[in-house]
């Protein structure tokens, strides 16, 4: 299959300064990627470039088969929708959803046609004689998404459209804004910071650090198997200690020996042993197994409603404690507080070990 | 998938990419080299011009001239003038083109003698290139190589012609002479002490306005800028009648005379306060309540408060408004030409050069010399605003002043006090221009506006300035705005953008009768394509847009920054050509800038004097010109009826802008929730 949308070796300079760094990517037709980084990761400097706004000092952009590298944006297929929504503020919803479709030598009555069924899809039939200041902030980023719908482009990009609204109305739109990409079929790249945002919303997912891409993959991928330790720092939470391996399927962290799945570090190696907070397991008291087996103390506990955090001290994890996130109900049952001694499991499956020491990684 | 298939087809793996450019871009382009044209026929290539003119000098080019000469045994040569010019008496190239620009055979012998003895004849030939200059021999041209031969009775009729080269003689005598340079000393004693008064006076107005709870603002405010809509000489004027030889109040000036240095400084004060004071309290305005509060809570008292808070807030904004009030003071003419007397600056000297003497080059020289502090001003302005835009913080809380009976009742007597000598300033002017004959016949009449018999134009010179003010406000303001949309709004061709910005911020340091003289050289001369523009509405029009242009650029620029960046890459990406959101979109959007502009331009084009002072030919006299004409030829009341012409003229302007601006804001229901 070749991609919709493939990227290749595209460097994008300021100046001295690199802001997108040889990236390559294929995206499919019909799929919906975010792009996903911290600021300034070069996220939207890539976005941009897809939509020829900046374009990229080198590497090739092809867009169903066609070489549009060069071109202005007038001259590429795409609709955009931005973290501003940049409506004109002065014409009314109707004539905003209906500014792509004059001069397409389509008559009158299939404009308004079509700016019909969009307000209907966006759910806001009686607000097309409304202008942009008279609506919520939720309803103008359906209108600008329904603008940017309208000329049926074959590809969306969305920079970070959801992070001028409040956290309700987000919830809400990034829903509808699943459930009407999947209806249309069309292809949708996103920028966004928020990673539950990718999460929930993505296809694939493609994590973005200063200017080079980190990893592709699906969410589940990404949560999952972070290939780096940027990944999976940036990702959900993430513990890591400084270790070594001593085989192949063993680490030292201090004076504690885990043991682990092979994953290619040689004995010898020193490592960054990482694992996420939920992963850290309570043990029961009948456990007997004593691999991955540690007893800690429980240094503080922070309450988060369905979860709580328990910061975890043992002499092997200096500088930060291991924290790890407990069912309430578990921490109910087994009554667990402040200062007692407890053991936890650390799975061998859910150990992820990186490259280098954890303070330089 | 990321990764792989690099290299997978036939794409090299490193290719710059050269951006093509798209409709949008070559029409954004086209517009951005017509008014770059523009501006650089309308003032990069005239000031250039007037620079180098400033270095023109008559001189003649005595090694091209060969003499020879007879005193009844042949020719005998003296070689090149370079050599000869000590035995026949001759001063240096420049001085003796200064004496006169033609020299005769009867001059280099006179007497028809040459070192005692009488001469039969003489000739003399061109070796080479006389630099412009010229020899003739009994009326005609004689060509380089060839002998012009006259004998001792035609002596007369063999002349040697200066021709001009480029040296700093000019300046050379502008330093050497006291009486022109001592104008310097003047100009910039009267800029600098206006400066102090007027931004004394404004920000102790603004302050009140803004800081204080006193009654009345809205009059105040109001009168304040009132002398915006009166030319600069009508505060001149009214000096002249309130502390002049027959004036109402001259027995405060204890024997001393309004003419001269105290009247300049007055007058100047009277039309640079409106400017100060609006600068000002736009730095006054954004004050930040949050370190207020904190000055409270630290006890400190309200002179602490003052001198810790107050003032470093406004710091910018004083800066930027005493190098304003500096630069209109330096670079004004009206009211010296009115009040100044025998007390010569900088800018009426230009003037005097040029209409007085018709000595162009020394008039360049002084507009060199103007350009100086004018262009050190401006620099120091842009630099000073540009660092005030980080000065307001998104969180700063906007400051409400608090009632403080005694401190608001000292502010409303202060404000007071100042607008009321704004006030008398006007109302003198409108007074004269309305009694039968001053100061002996107080019997109200509208002779004066008849302009019966009087210099300057009459009635006429008003309806051209009015059509002036039209197409300045019409054109003026669409070429602006155009070119503020090109420079904001474009996406590529950079540099040319720059180039565009730089040229629109240009004007700003330029005084207009330096543009003036400067159009004089470049557009009064037959050799320049442009030439039929001289002596038409077109070129007033042209000086007044080009001088005018900046402030004008400024604000455009501002409406069109406060707009979404991306309104025009949504249109790119709908396939729209970037003209429609121009008329659809961002025209409607800025329409309140675009009419502050047209008004900034209207009252700016009745009121100027500067800029179009050289320029207006006998059938385009202005209004303001004609009343300094007037003045110039004693018959003030008629001078100060024209003024208030312009006055009552720039009322309606207000009054039409005003109108529109409701009219707008009830069709721009979008901007209401």
């Amino acid at each position: 299959m070749s991609a919709y949308l493939e990227i290749r070796s595209v460097t994008k300079r300021f100046g001295d300064f690199s802001a997108l760094r040889d990236v390559s990517l294929d995206i499919a037709e019909g799929e919906f990627v975010c792009f996903l980084g911290p600021s300034g990761c070069g996220k939207t400097t890539l976005l941009r470039a897809i939509a020829g706004l900046d374009i990229q000092s080198e590497g090739v952009i092809r867009q169903a088969g066609r070489d549009v590298s060069a071109l202005p944006p007038e001259e590429r297929d795409f609709g955009i929708v931005f973290q501003s929504y940049a409506l004109f503020p002065n014409l009314t919803v109707r004539k905003n959803i209906g500014f792509g479709l004059r001069t397409r030598g389509a008559p009158r009555g299939e404009i308004d046609r079509r700016v019909d069924e969009l307000l209907e899809m966006i759910g806001l039939p009686d607000k097309g004689d409304s202008y942009p200041a008279q609506i919520s902030g939720g309803q103008q980023q359906r209108v600008a998404l329904a603008r940017a719908l309208a000329p049926r482009p074959g590809l969306i990009l969305l920079d970070e459209p959801l992070s001028a609204l409040d956290a309700k109305v987000r919830l809400h739109l990034r829903e509808e804004l699943k459930t009407l990409q999947r209806q249309l079929g069309v292809t949708m790249v996103m920028v966004t910071h928020d990673q539950d945002e990718a999460l929930s919303l993505a296809d694939r997912i493609v994590v973005m650090n200063v200017g080079v891409v980190e990893q592709v993959g699906t969410p589940f991928e990404i949560y999952d198997h972070p290939a780096s330790r940027f990944v999976a720092d940036f990702i959900g939470a993430m513990n890591f200690f400084p270790g070594a391996m001593t085989a192949p399927d063993a680490i030292a962290v201090r004076d504690l020996r885990l043991h682990c799945t092979p994953n290619g570090h040689a004995g010898g190696q020193p490592v960054t042993v990482a694992i996420r907070p939920e992963d850290v397991a309570l043990a029961e008291d009948h456990e007997s197994d004593p691999r991955n087996l540690i007893e800690v103390g429980v240094g503080g506990i922070e309450f988060l409603g369905a979860h709580a955090r328990a910061q975890l001290v043992h002499d092997a994890f200096v500088g930060a404690p291991l924290v790890a996130q407990l069912p309430q109900a578990v921490m109910r049952r087994r009554a667990i507080a402040r200062g007692q001694q407890i053991r936890v499991r650390l799975p061998e499956d859910r150990l992820r070990i990186f490259d280098g020491d954890a303070r330089h990684g | 998938m990321a990764d792989v298939a690099i290299g997978a087809s036939a794409m090299p793996r490193r290719r710059v990419v050269r951006p093509r450019s798209g409709r949008d871009d070559r029409l954004m382009l086209a517009f951005v080299g017509m008014i770059g044209l523009y501006l650089i026929a309308s003032l990069a290539l005239p000031i250039g011009f007037m620079l180098w003119k400033s270095t023109e000098v008559r001189s003649f080019a005595f090694s091209a001239f060969e003499v020879e000469v007879d005193r009844g045994q042949g020719f005998e040569p003296l070689g090149a003038l370079t050599v000869a010019a000590p035995r026949l008496g001759l001063a240096d190239e420049i001085t003796q083109a200064r004496r006169g620009p033609s020299l005769t055979a009867a001059q280099l012998f006179p007497r028809g003698q040459f070192e005692g003895q009488p001469v039969t004849a003489a000739r003399v030939r061109l070796t080479g290139d006389a630099r412009g200059g010229g020899l003739e021999a009994l009326g005609q041209p004689v060509a380089i190589g060839d002998w012009a031969e006259v004998d001792a009775d035609n002596l007369r009729r063999l002349t040697l012609r200066a021709g001009t080269i480029n040296s700093f003689a000019n300046y050379a005598e502008y330093f050497s002479n006291p009486a022109l340079s001592q104008s310097i000393v003047n100009s910039f004693a009267v800029a600098i002490i206006t400066t102090v008064i007027t931004v004394t006076l404004a920000f102790g107005f603004a302050y009140a306005l803004h800081r204080t709870c006193m009654r009345g603002k809205g009059v105040f405010r109001t009168l304040a800028t009132a002398p915006i809509l009166a030319p600069s000489l009508l505060g001149g004027l009214s000096l002249v009648y309130l502390f002049g030889n027959q004036g109402l109040l001259r027995g405060l000036m204890f024997g001393g005379s309004i003419y001269g240095a105290p009247g300049i400084v007055l007058g100047c004060v009277f039309f640079t306060f409106p400017h100060a004071m609006l600068i000002i309290a736009t730095a006054l305005r954004i004050a930040d309540a949050r370190l207020f509060e904190a000055a409270r809570v630290l006890r400190a008292s309200p002179r602490q408060t003052f001198f810790t808070v107050t003032l470093p807030g406004a710091r910018y904004g004083l800066i930027s408004a005493a190098f304003v009030v500096f630069t209109l003071t330096i670079t004004e003419f009206g009211v010296p030409k009115v009040v100044g007397g025998d007390f010569n600056v900088l800018a009426l000297d230009i003037y005097k050069q040029v209409v007085g003497q018709q000595n162009f080059a020394m008039g360049a020289v002084v507009s060199v010399i103007l350009l100086v502090p004018a262009v050190f001003a401006f620099a120091v302005d842009r630099w000073v605003t540009a660092r005030q835009v980080a000065l307001l913080s998104a969180r700063a809380a906007p400051y409400e002043p608090a009632p403080d009976p005694r401190t608001d009742r000292r502010a409303f007597v202060f404000c007071a006090a100042v607008a009321g000598f704004l006030l008398l300033i006007l109302l003198v002017s409108q007074y004269a221009a309305l009694i039968r004959f001053w100061p002996y016949n107080h019997e109200l009449t509208f002779r004066h506006f008849a302009f019966e018999g009087v210099d300057g134009g009459g009635w006429g010179s008003f309806w051209n300035s009015l059509r002036l003010a039209f197409y300045v406000a019409t054109i003026g303001t669409g070429v602006v705005f155009i070119g503020g949309f090109v420079v904001e709004k474009g996406r590529s061709f950079a540099w040319a953008r720059t180039a565009l910005q730089f040229l629109a911020m240009m004007p700003m340091a330029i005084p207009g009768i330096v543009l003036g003289l400067a159009y004089i050289f470049f557009f009064n001369n037959p050799a320049n394509p442009f030439y039929f523009l001289y002596g038409t509405m077109a070129i007033l029009v042209i000086a007044t847009i080009t001088h005018f242009y900046t402030v004008s650029h400024l604000t455009a620029l501002t409406a069109l920054k406060a707009m979404d960046r991306e309104f025009e890459s949504v249109s790119a990406s709908l396939k729209q050509p970037v003209t429609r959101v121009f008329a659809q979109v961002t025209t409607p959007v800025c329409s309140p800038t675009l009419i502050d502009i047209a008004a900034y331009f209207f009252v700016n084009a009745m009121t100027t004097v500067s800029a179009v002072v050289f320029l207006y030919a006998p059938h385009t006299t202005l209004a303001a010109v004609a009343a300094l004409n007037m003045d110039d030829a004693g018959q003030i009341q008629a001078a100060a009826a024209m003024c208030m012409l312009i006055v009552y003229a720039n009322l309606a302007a207000r009054g039409v802008h005003a109108l529109l601006s409701r009219l707008l804001a009830r069709t721009q229901a979008w901007r209401t929730r």
